[in-house]
């Protein structure tokens, strides 16, 4: 099966209509250590994984779900 | 000389011993490079290569086989083409033909923007004494006169680079070369033997813990490709990676007709032929990440419709069977090999959609690494310390697919 995406002014659409914006990375500290996990430290998560969307090749809004990375399962 | 055509091999089994000089964490084509040139070349053969299913059974048996030494930086460059050179003779090596053919590979450009790329790539190439040539047109259908030259009406070809080293290896036969080699000099492989921890004493690494318990190790190193970030993080080390899926698919088998690897730079499509006669084509990695190696039925579909544009021959072939793999991406493009801020635990990581092609040249230099305790000089650019130096090795452009 596609991979399908909620977005949230357009309904289900297919993936490939989308930009992955990878795992939701809180920015918890103002700190170059922080930043540097931030931007190459990934979780990468094996399970449900917080991630962010952007609707490229539609509304261009940016929308946040929770997928389970073993199975592309939406949570 | 054993191999394919005469008899499987199978390993000798042994029971897991509470200690070992090294622990291989994941039993690819890696960590069985690893071990055989620990063992061979430096006559560590205390070695255990811990396996959570059969070896081969992630990246190293689900890559489409290509090897080759066209890169696009002057770090990366040497490198694979040391790896390069250690394939022509590793059925020699190892004992176990391997099924290495050079064969060529092409890679097709429609537009100037990709064309440039592959200018500089063959400039960086030839002033490293590797082999790429620009050809034109004419020149691409002396190579392969199947190439549809107006890229199916769409995206007319406009030029190329060929790279007449490109070469194919059997990847199974390079596992089982590799482990049998291993086994043979002492090596203790373990099959079904899950690594669900890593023991560390005041930052330095002791072991780990098993599903058939534990096991201490003067130096553990990580190979499990796709789940790099969660066995680092086992030991608290954290790994800038992420996991995505890259796809292939085979048709049934039909006699000779295609020599070498056609693929296009725009388009990201490449095609071989295995020497089972079946024609391979493989794509770009899915985009988001994940540890399903589920395929998709978009890849195949659009996959088949690219091979199309620049091979039209395709259009007769039928689709017999895909698959996909875990790869595990750097923000490079470039592995990450060696120590890890954690003393005696080193990664083999990284692997992305090159691990296949470096695996006797980074089993070999790691070899030297945790034999000698000094990175050798043509891996000390792929340390894990490179993105936190700003000393990035970046390879996307001709690391991306295959």
């Amino acid at each position: 099966m596609a991979l399908k995406v909620p977005c949230p002014n357009c309904g289900w659409r297919p993936s490939t209509e989308f930009a992955w914006g990878g795992e939701l990375r809180a920015i918890d500290a103002p700190d170059a250590e922080s930043d540097f996990a931030r931007v190459f430290l990934p979780a990468n998560v094996a399970g449900p994984q917080e991630e962010r969307w952007f609707h490229l090749l539609g509304c261009r809004r940016w929308l946040t779900m929770t997928r389970d990375t073993t199975t592309n399962e939406l949570g | 000389m054993t191999g394919l055509l005469r008899h499987r091999t199978y390993l000798p089994a042994r029971e897991l011993r509470r200690a070992y000089d090294v622990v291989i964490v994941g039993g690819g084509v890696n960590g069985l490079s690893l071990a055989y040139h620990l063992a061979a070349e430096h006559g560590i053969r205390d070695v255990a290569v811990l396996e959570r299913a059969y070896i081969g059974s992630g990246g190293s048996g689900r890559n489409t086989q290509v090897l080759r030494a066209n890169y696009n930086t002057p770090e990366t460059v040497p490198l694979y083409a040391a790896s390069l050179a250690r394939y022509r003779g590793l059925s020699q090596e190892l004992g176990f033909n391997v099924q290495f053919s050079t064969e060529g590979e092409l890679d097709l450009c429609h537009t100037e923007d990709s064309l440039q790329v592959e200018r500089e790539k063959s400039a960086l190439n030839r002033a490293l004494g590797v082999q790429t040539d620009i050809l034109g047109p004419d020149e691409i259908l002396e190579v392969c006169p199947l190439v549809d030259l107006s890229g199916g009406g769409e995206l007319p070809v406009i030029g190329a680079s060929y790279h007449p080293p490109g070469s194919f290896a059997r990847h199974d036969a390079v596992v089982w070369g590799f482990a049998q080699a291993a086994a043979r000099r002492g090596v203790d492989i373990h099959q079904g033997v899950v690594v669900t921890g890593v023991q560390v004493d005041d930052h330095t690494c002791v072991g780990v813990e098993t599903s058939a318990g534990p096991v201490s190790a003067g130096h553990v190193v990580s190979a499990v490709a796709g789940w790099s970030t969660q066995l680092a993080a086992m030991a608290g080390v954290r790994l800038p990676i992420v996991t995505h899926l890259l796809q292939a698919f085979v048709t049934e088998p039909y006699r000779p007709v295609l020599r070498g690897l056609v693929s296009s730079m725009d388009l990201t499509i490449y095609v071989s032929q295995t020497t089972r006669g079946e024609l391979l084509a493989g794509a770009e990695i899915v985009p988001y990440s994940t540890f399903s190696t589920r395929s998709t039925f978009e890849f195949l579909s659009e996959a088949a419709r690219r091979s199309i544009l620049i091979l039209p021959f395709m259009a007769e072939a039928r689709a017999m069977r895909q698959w996909g793999g875990s790869c595990d991406m750097t923000p490079d493009s470039s592995p990450i090999l060696g120590p890890t801020p954690v003393d005696a635990f080193s990664v083999m990581a990284g692997m992305g959609t090159w691990g296949f092609k470096g695996a006797p040249i980074f089993g070999a230099t790691m070899a030297d690494s945790i034999a000698t305790g000094r990175v050798p000089d043509l891996i000390a650019p792929f340390a894990l310390s490179r993105f936190r130096e700003d000393r990035m090795v970046p390879d996307a452009a001709s690391a991306g697919t295959h």
